[in-house]
């Protein structure tokens, strides 16, 4: 764990062995944990991050998403010296939501925020991101949204037994957590959190000057310019460990808006053979090169369905660490499909790296697809809804509006599909009475 | 090192081959596993080995080392492993310009730069001491991977140069072994990528090519493995003989079956 790390290269560099008093020889992966040399004895109390959680599986240090179903799909967190690249839908509409979340859960959390983007002042979209939900206001949200919902999730269930059997998706707030937190998009943040909480911005229109004097290197200058402001933050505010006195240990969360755009300079999303072809990878290596020896994670988000060469596109998957991509159905024929009727897009989990290991953790669920509701962002898995795990092996129908066709053969398992169609189809007077004495259980 | 792969690889620790160049592929999907199964094999038997980590940083490594019995930190500490760590080199070059050359020189150039710097690198790292002092059976060059070196402007000619003349000299001239990961684009239209890997395929010995499923994610395959020797010393012999095993990769170790085998599936 990246604590149990720093702690660690502390108690070394005072000690005997000067040889590897290096400070830069802070990285995030360290274990927790007994260390085979036994020379950590020292450090048994681990100096413990706000907002931030060891993995169970490699004793990584792990920080929400702000999503927390997002963060059990990534297996627990986002973790820390990683970089997590959000492959943005088709007309960019839910991808800054999953930005302003990561921001937002920064800086409830109290971690140092960087924010850099070329097309918005970082200010105003700190001023515009969501403001977290406290518990008992998140269930008045919750019953409102659901109007008959007889079933409570944690009663054994008699007749949607098998539904009982699918991994569940974290559909409501873990009662104080300090580890993810709940947004409503409709609000906005407070503004004294905002004050309160340390952030930096980078907005390219007002660092890049006039005259360009570029170095000979082949990253076009907005990117140098950001490369060299975050290492800059990095060395002075000592996320990398390079300042041993600061007691209080802090992550940085680093949030990149529509890089590869043609705003940063780069043409990458414009033509197929382009001069500066290099330069965005060149950039996500050395990004993440910083972001390894240092205290920080970040989420950049890009229009790689903008990319034409799609060389370019594996390139940058390999280079990145963590890959989520959304597409949303506007405008494409999945609008109409029935399958995905209440959803408003899906999410493709693209890569989850192997840190530390062999293995990594990866989700069963495979269709993912997310929702914007009023107020709050979800995601869900569509298998689950169309037919669970039935056995009996027969594609279940959907009732259309105003057939009762399915419910008249009284089987257990297409009974709990029609249960929730009703919720969202028919008020509770139109129901047949055998129907609705079934969902109450009173059969 | 995973002795199933030992076997049905036909080595040992104690009775690898010299004079080897073997590619690491992989087509959708990470073949990392194969990078810590060479690594640790040839810490094991006991060689001078050179690492150049383009990919991860040392940590990482060495974490997934000590499940698989072997401790990077010692073995770079007796002088037996040299790491070029690729992230970290690559934040100090880039930020404290240095007057020396640079493993990594090529990352402040803005033209195509050539990899002569890591070559020198590497020939000063794996040169054998003359006194005799140690005695490491053979040195080995590990990279992992050379894919990367495309994606940071270097071109595919260059790189090939760069794996010639360490064949020339470790190979050949010091009768070690090289052996290197390259990622196999698949369908995505990287012509660089084909260039090299077409290039490594011919001038190698031995090509492991991990791939995904052609049918997707399953959680008890985990993917395919294709062996295939080339150049067989003996010319009586049938050449490019190849195997096919699928495999399942688990916390310490990974287990392979023949095709449709699996344990889950019997």
């Amino acid at each position: 764990m990246a604590a149990a790390g720093t702690c660690g290269t502390g108690t070394r560099s005072t000690g005997s062995m000067v040889a590897a008093a290096s400070t830069n020889n802070v990285t995030s992966f360290q274990r927790r944990g007994p260390r085979a040399s036994g020379a950590d004895s020292g450090c048994s109390r681990l100096v413990s991050i706000a907002g931030t959680r060891p993995s169970v599986r490699n004793g990584q240090l792990l920080v929400s998403t702000g999503l927390p179903a997002l963060d059990q799909l990534l297996g627990g967190g986002l973790a820390v010296g990683t970089v997590l690249l959000i492959e943005e839908d088709k007309y960019n509409i839910y991808s800054p939501l999953l930005f302003k979340y990561f921001l937002a859960e920064g800086i409830v959390s109290g971690h140092a925020v960087l924010v850099a983007s070329a097309k918005e002042d970082p200010a105003d979209i700190l001023q515009k991101l969501p403001a977290p939900l406290i518990d008992d206001s998140y269930k008045k949200e919750c019953d409102e949204d659901v109007c008959s919902h007889k079933m409570e999730p944690d009663i054994k269930m008699k007749i949607a037994w098998r539904y009982q059997l699918l991994p569940k998706m974290e559909a409501g707030p873990v009662s104080s957590s300090r580890f993810g937190h709940y947004y409503d998009i409709s609000k906005r943040i407070p503004q004294e959190l905002i004050e309160t909480s340390k952030w930096h911005g980078f907005f390219l229109p007002e660092k890049i000057s006039s005259a360009f004097n570029v170095e000979s290197c082949s990253l076009t200058p907005g990117y140098m310019k950001l490369l060299q402001f975050i290492q800059n933050i990095i060395y002075k505010e000592g996320f990398d460990g390079s300042n041993p006195q600061k007691k209080q240990k802090n992550i940085l969360r680093i949030g990149i808006q529509n890089l590869g755009s043609p705003l940063w300079g780069d043409d990458i999303c414009c033509t197929e053979n382009c001069d500066t072809s290099h330069s965005l990878t060149k950039f996500l290596y050395i990004l993440r090169g910083l972001l390894r020896t240092s205290l920080s994670a970040c989420i950049i988000t890009m229009p790689t369905h903008l990319i034409q060469n799609k060389a370019v596109i594996a390139r940058v998957t390999n280079l990145s660490d963590t890959v989520v991509g959304l597409e949303s159905f506007i405008g494409s024929e999945k609008e109409t499909n029935p399958l995905y009727k209440d959803y408003h897009g899906l999410i493709h989990i693209r890569q989850i790296p192997r840190l530390n290991n062999l293995i990594y953790d990866i989700s069963d669920v495979k269709d993912l697809a997310f929702k914007l509701k009023k107020k709050l962002f979800t995601i869900e898995s569509t298998s689950s809804r169309a037919h669970g795990r039935s056995s009996c092996g027969t594609m279940l129908r959907y009732p259309t509006a105003g057939h009762v066709e399915s419910s008249q053969t009284r089987d257990q398992t297409l009974i709990p599909c029609i249960s929730r169609q009703i919720r969202y189809r028919w008020t509770t007077r139109e129901i047949p009475e055998y129907i609705f004495n079934y969902i109450s259980g009173q059969v | 090192m995973f002795p199933e792969l030992n076997n049905l690889l036909n080595t040992t620790p104690e009775g690898a081959e010299q004079e080897k160049l073997t590619l690491l592929c992989d087509a959708k999907t990470d073949g990392s596993f194969l990078v810590h199964h060479f690594l640790s094999f040839y810490l094991k038997a006991n060689c001078k080995v050179c690492f150049v980590a383009l990919v991860q940083s040392f940590s990482h490594y060495n974490m997934v080392g000590q499940k698989l019995g072997v401790s990077l930190t010692t073995a770079r500490e007796r002088g037996q492993l040299v790491v070029l760590e690729g992230l970290k080199s690559a934040v100090d070059i880039f930020f404290r310009p240095q007057e020396e050359p640079h493993p990594l020189q090529f990352l402040r150039e803005a033209n195509a730069g050539d990899l002569q710097p890591l070559y020198a690198f590497v020939r000063d790292a794996l040169e054998p001491v003359d006194c005799g002092e140690a005695a490491w059976r053979c040195p080995v060059l590990l990279v992992d991977d050379l894919s990367v070196l495309l994606s940071l402007g270097v071109g595919p000619v260059a790189v090939l140069d760069f794996v010639h003349y360490c064949r020339a000299t470790v190979c050949r001239e010091w009768k070690g072994n090289v052996v290197a990961l390259v990622h196999d684009s698949g369908d995505a239209e990287d012509e660089e990528s084909d260039v090299l890997l077409n290039g490594l395929s011919h001038q190698s010995h031995l090509i492991l090519r991990a791939e995904g499923l052609a049918t997707g994610f399953c959680k008890d395959v985990h993917g395919q493995l294709r062996i295939l020797w080339r150049r067989p010393l003996q010319p009586t012999t049938p050449r490019d003989r190849s195997l096919t095993y699928q495999y399942k990769i688990q916390d310490k170790s990974v287990s392979f079956f023949a095709k449709g085998m699996s344990p889950a599936v019997l």
